[in-house]
């Protein structure tokens, strides 16, 4: 990739789409509208701004990296093609049964959420494969070739397949596939074990059925951009980021598009990667604010932590069980409902609660003076002096601290007799604890203990709330980089051609057999690797070897890495002593006595990261120009501290602020609280650490 | 700092509820029994050096919070405030002092920090085995449900008592399995004492005294507010269940006291023979979730919420069984207690509970073995598969009941590529039930159809653990009954919906679980919304015209637009 010069990220979020053109080591960004009849349109518009500031022509551009949220919308707004499903007979409600539990278990008018498919568009066919992968009733051809028919009649877009036991043997799944291509070769087809050959049917047919739903929609969004590219005389090939932190070609992305949900946030743990290499750093905390929620992402040796499964289009005030269950690679990502326009209120037991709820723009948090009356952690950000109500926003909107204090006061103070800025105290605290909680049970379950780490912060709300949650999580150094705003759209820039396969296959120790093990991972690895070879002809492809495991018996694996090595020449006690050594790191203590097994075989094959040189820090010894100074609140001490601003741009490299204070710019205003210092660093990261601290 | 703002001790309650569910957590992802991992069927909590409980995880079961509640207590009274040492795990399966029959292992964990005693974490996970008859109703007594483990110290100051676990191991059917259950257990305590001591070093405590008084009293007031707030009288409430060879008959009278709802039981039911006693601890779990859940359902489950919600029934009647009563599916009259109170209830505040539901979850077990009557291959082998599966909830007063889903258990189903794996099972159908759902304003939620067999050369028990065969859900204002539980083998053969029950070689168990009952007139009901119902096939278009007046032709209009791949 070090070849190409002249390279476009492209970022269509939910209100922007953010558009990034590299060029020859020169960076230049636009935000744009996002165009939801048109999606396309925005690019466009973006890409011909940014040319024009780095004077190139689209023609010029060598590559571009596209990521989106239309797929998670198109599931979130239920916008997608007329699709039906196929599954096992007996199994109709799968997606509709779901866990037949209630993921609120206090609301006596709790509703699930409809499935994506209502039950009139799900047929049957018989034919039964067993749990070993035997088949013990055989699929009878003509009852498919009925079902189809029946099908064809219902006029439906794209099929989904989804047969009980699947990922052991798809040969049932790919009869119904052979059927469907020949009788209705227009029809979009999708088959579970291909989109996500993993056990339990649920999840399985939930994201085949997902797949299959936005997968005319994606294709034919994807092929008017292309056109539309053409056109413009751009001539390269685009590519587009997957939800596993990769790059796939066009193609890929329209036949799996489900793979392409989530990008964005992927894109801008990609760039907290990039971040991370930069500097070095190992064990590094991902924290994104905006609006209305936050992202936390754990990244290790420069690389985001990933999961099998995830859960998309949550209905419920973010609670988990409330959406639905995707399970293909994926950036493993919590989100949760907190962002400056979340709503605070005092429960029943005089608690305040923040969020998920949200003001949005309009009509935005009280200090808004757009007549919204209920407190939003923006309102207390403002009455704790973390904001300055003349310079929100680049001076573009005015604040209004009076309207925060009351509705401060209305909806919090006043129940729990305190005034404007303990309430502003006490809703800051409480939408920290409720972020830094998320980002402890996340840690917690990949076994990981955030004291050692360091925290990337980027989005608009990000900078005024990371230096509490670092004195909360006791992570001593903070970065917020340069270009934060439009950090996903850099992400994408930074990604490898990746490509995951998957293949779940049970082999319990006592029964270990390494020429299947070595041929299995083989044949994982010439798969992955012929994707990434379609993107990109002449890298080197690395690959990486997962595998996992549990105590026989156990529901839940944990993920083993192996070196290339240990896969390649597989040994029973290697495999045993690696599950042995993270199992103890995550749950303290090893069971006696019992067998373990591996349950999922997982190779995902990838360019080699673009080598990031270390950059030299500065240790930030000269003194940073104040241009100004006010009360800050400071959380730790609880009380109003005289502290200084300082403007992101007059600081220099090397130059430190002491915290308390503020470094202010247009986009945002990063706190640093009186535990910390501020440094700028050479890249124009600025780097908050411990005072005294020498970095 | 010794004095704490009120803005702290807001963040230590939130990290104590962040801490047990972190305890859960760890709990689901190290488990082995199905019942646990996939299903949920457990739960965590935080207590003071008094034993009481400061915050419970939400998870899938009711009716071990105020057992869970109350569990500690015995612990201390039993091992002794002397014994209680750092390094301690402790043990018990006891029904009356734990959670309500010998299948829930509860163990509970001292806390210590620099030095000193601070509190307690416990927890709870119901097991697939414990030996005895196996999980079922067919004991006469306690002595034949398994292995009872009375409390005691699973590690003395970090050391596991080997000759206990030898004793386990010999007494029950998945050794391997239990063992790995209890050291999940261990586990879960482990991980939320760590979080605790955590939290106490940031906000330098040096015990739980400060936020104990915060949360128990803001909780107190809190859940004291609500009651007072409700028409102070009482009202009667009753419902009756198959029971297991003759029905039972549940009463309840419900009294709002000013501060404090006392559920009566007097008049119900003995003991039965079987069984499905249920200990007090249990029932009173159930009426305090039915309770809690109409009037106070954001108010977290701690010992000063639960305080007020009192319940009193006749020593050996059915919901308060006494040692040595055969307790093992109390679930069955614990699941329906909430139908009996919300009958009363409805009385005192009308227009908020549901109709009546499928009640008790449709679990079954089945125990595999090489068939007998003929040669069984080699690779034939032994297993013992629990599922828990769900029927139609009630419909309520402004919605539809919800299709198979748990109420008022919150247990999950298992995945049944899953359960394939656990043991040679096969599960030939699971689907919904069409025209199970009771007729009504708004309709009951629908159950489900299952067949179970076993793989060739298999033959099983199978352990049947239904009700509402012959009480199907009532309904409520007009609202028409659910359908009721049906079981047989596939060529017809009758079973029974409770008890163990021999499967041959070859043969299936077809089962139909009940659907909820409706609520309000069903000529009342929307008309899309019959329409709807009759294009997913969740009535059929005799249901349509029989019990919601649907047209001919606008059931024909319908049928034509599914054809036609319409959505309704």
């Amino acid at each position: 990739m070090a070849t190409t010069s002249n390279r476009l990220g492209v970022d269509i979020g939910g209100t922007f789409t953010d558009v990034v053109l590299e060029s020859d080591g020169q960076s230049f960004s636009t935000k744009v509208l996002t165009t939801y009849a048109a999606p396309e349109n925005a690019i466009i518009d973006g890409m011909h701004q940014v040319c024009a500031k780095a004077g190139i022509d689209p023609s010029q551009i060598d590559q571009i990296i596209h990521g989106t949220t239309l797929a998670t919308n198109a599931l979130i707004e239920r916008r997608g093609a007329k699709t039906a499903l196929i599954t096992t007979e007996g199994f109709r409600d799968v997606i509709e049964m779901r866990t037949e539990s209630r993921f609120e278990q206090y609301d006596l008018n709790l509703n699930l959420p409809d499935p994506l498919l209502p039950r009139q568009m799900r047929f049957t066919v018989g034919g039964r494969v067993d749990a070993n992968g035997a088949v013990l009733i055989d699929i009878d051809r003509a009852e498919v070739e009925a079902v189809v028919d029946q099908i064809a009649k219902g006029g439906f877009e794209s099929v989904a397949v989804g047969l009980i036991h699947s990922y052991l043997n798809p040969a049932h799944e790919e009869l119904v596939r052979e059927v469907l291509t020949e009788k209705l070769p227009d029809v979009a087809v999708s088959i579970s074990s291909e989109v996500s050959p993993q056990m339990r049917e649920y999840e399985r047919f939930n994201t085949v059925v997902a797949n299959a739903y936005i997968k005319p929609l994606m294709a034919s969004y994807l092929g008017r951009l292309e056109d539309r590219l053409k056109a413009e005389g751009v001539a390269c090939r685009i590519f587009l980021m997957h939800s596993g932190g990769g790059i796939i070609s066009i193609q890929n992305a329209a036949d799996f598009p489900v793979r392409l949900v989530e990008s964005g946030p992927a894109g801008g743990a990609v760039f907290a990667a990039h971040i991370a290499a930069r500097y070095g750093l190992d064990k590094v905390l991902s924290f994104d604010m905006g609006g209305t929620t936050a992202k936390i992402c754990l990244i290790k040796n420069q690389t985001p932590k990933t999961s099998r499964v995830f859960e998309v289009a949550r209905t419920y005030r973010f609670k988990k069980g409330s959406g639905m269950p995707i399970s293909i690679p994926v950036i493993d990502m919590v989100e949760i409902g907190a962002g400056g326009g979340s709503l605070a209120h005092v429960d029943a037991m005089r608690q305040i609660r923040v969020g998920p709820e949200s003001a949005g723009s309009e009509p935005g948090p009280a200090c808004y003076g757009r007549d919204g009356t209920r407190p939003a952690v923006t309102d207390a950000d403002l009455v704790l002096g973390k904001l300055d109500p003349e310079n929100f926003a680049g001076g573009s909107i005015k604040l209004h601290p009076e309207a925060s204090k009351s509705a401060l006061s209305n909806h919090v103070g006043n129940t729990l007799d305190m005034d404007a800025v303990e309430a502003a105290f006490g809703l800051a605290e409480v939408v920290d604890e409720n972020m830094a909680n998320a980002a402890r049970v996340h840690a917690v379950e990949n076994g990981e203990d955030l004291s050692d780490y360091t925290m990337i912060a980027f989005g608009g709300a990000a900078p005024l709330h990371a230096g509490r949650l670092c004195e909360k999580l006791g992570v001593e150094r903070l970065l917020v980089p340069e270009g934060a705003g439009v950090g996903s759209a850099i992400g994408f820039l930074r990604a490898p051609f990746s490509f995951e396969a998957n293949r779940s296959v049970y082999m319990k120790l006592s029964d270990f057999d390494g020429d299947r093990i070595k041929s299995l991972l083989t044949d994982l690895k010439a798969e992955a690797t012929g994707f990434v070879r379609t993107c990109d002809e002449v890298s080197p492809i690395l690959s990486e070897f997962k595998v996992y495991m549990r105590y026989s018996g156990q529901g839940w694996e944990i993920p083993i890495e192996l070196t290339e090595e240990q896969a390649m020449n597989p040994d029973v006690a290697t495999f045993e002593a690696r599950f042995i050594e993270d199992y103890s790191k995550l749950f303290g203590r090893p069971v006696e006595g019992m067998d373990i097994e591996i349950t999922v075989w997982s190779v995902n094959a990838t360019t080699p990261p673009e080598k990031v040189a270390r950059m030299d820090e500065t240790d930030g010894a000269r003194a940073a120009v104040a241009i100004g100074a006010r009360q800050l609140f400071d959380a730790a001490s609880g009380q109003f501290l005289q502290s200084n601003i300082v403007n992101r741009f007059d600081m220099i490299e090397g130059q430190r602020a002491a915290g308390p204070a503020a470094v202010v710019e247009d986009e945002t205003t990063i706190i640093v609280p009186a535990s910390r210092d501020a440094i700028r660093q050479p890249d124009g990261c600025i780097d908050i650490v411990l005072k005294g601290s020498a970095q | 700092m010794t004095q704490h703002s009120k803005v702290a001790y807001q963040v230590m309650w939130n990290r104590l509820i962040s801490v047990v569910e972190e305890q859960a957590q760890a709990l689901v992802r190290t488990a082995f029994s199905t019942s646990v991992r996939e299903a949920g069927d457990l739960s965590a909590g935080v207590y003071d050096v008094d034993g009481q409980m400061l915050a419970q995880a939400v998870t899938g079961t009711p009716g071990h919070v105020n057992a869970m509640a109350d569990a500690v207590a015995h612990f201390i009274r039993r091992i002794g405030r002397e014994n209680i040492q750092d390094g301690d795990i402790y043990i018990t399966n006891d029904p009356w002092e734990g959670t309500g029959h010998l299948h829930d292992i509860t163990m509970v964990t001292p806390s210590f920090h620099k030095g000193e005693h601070v509190g307690f974490f416990a927890c709870t996970a119901h097991i697939v085995d414990i030996g005895g008859r196996g999980f079922g109703a067919d004991a006469h007594s306690i002595y034949e449900e398994g292995l009872y483990i009375p409390i005691m110290k699973f590690a003395n100051k970090g050391k596991v008592d080997e000759t206990l676990t030898r004793i386990i191991r010999g007494n029950v059917r998945e050794p391997d399995q239990l063992i790995g259950d209890i050291y999940a257990l261990a586990t879960c305590n482990e991980i939320g004492h760590r979080r605790l001591i955590e939290m106490m070093a940031e906000f330098s405590l040096d015990d739980l005294n400060g936020i104990a008084d915060f949360i128990l009293e803001n909780s107190r007031r809190a859940t004291l507010e609500r009651i007072a707030a409700l028409p102070q009288q009482s009202a009667q409430g009753e419902m009756t269940m198959d029971g297991f060879d003759r029905p039972i008959t549940l009463k309840v009278k419900v009294s709002v006291e000013g501060d404090r709802i006392v559920s009566d039981f007097t008049g119900s039911s003995g003991l039965d023979k079987k069984g499905i006693n249920c200990p007090l601890v249990y029932a009173k779990a159930y009426a305090c979730y039915a309770l809690k859940v109409a009037i106070a359902p954001e108010i977290p489950n701690n010992a000063a919420s639960l305080a007020p919600f009192e319940i009193t029934a006749p020593e050996n009647s059915i919901v308060n069984a006494l040692h040595p009563a055969p307790v093992a599916l109390r679930h069955i009259v614990g699941h329906f207690v909430p139908d009996a109170v919300f009958n009363a209830f409805d009385k005192i505040v009308p227009g908020l509970v549901p109709a009546e539901g499928a009640g008790c979850l449709c679990n079954f077990q089945v125990s595999l073995r090489p068939r007998t009557d003929a040669a069984a291959p080699a690779t034939a082998r032994r297993s013992e598969v629990l599922t828990f599966n769900s029927g139609g909830s009630g419909a309520r007063p402004e919605h539809d009941g919800l299709n198979a889903t748990a109420f008022p258990s919150g247990v999950m189903t298992m995945p049944i590529e899953a359960t394939e794996h656990a043991g040679p099972v096969i599960i030939w159908r699971k689907e919904l039930r069409p025209d199970s759902g009771g007729a009504g304003k708004t309709r009951g939620g629908l159950g489900q159809y299952m067949e179970v067999g076993a793989q060739e050369g298999h033959e099983f028990d199978i352990q049947a653990m239904f009700d509402r065969v012959d009480h199907p859900a009532r309904g409520r204002r007009g609202g028409q009954a659910g359908a009721p539980t049906t079981i047989a083998q596939d060529d017809g053969s009758a079973m029974s919906g409770k008890g163990k029950q021999f499967v041959p070689h070859g043969r299936r168990v077809v089962m139909a679980f009940p659907g909820g009952a409706g609520y309000g007139d069903p000529s009342e009901r929307s008309v899309d919304l019959v329409k709807r119902d009759l294009a997913r096939g969740y009535i059929s278009a005799e249901t349509a015209a029989r019990d919601y007046n649907l047209s001919a032709s606008d059931i024909a209009e319908v049928q034509a637009a599914v054809a036609k791949g319409d959505m309704m």
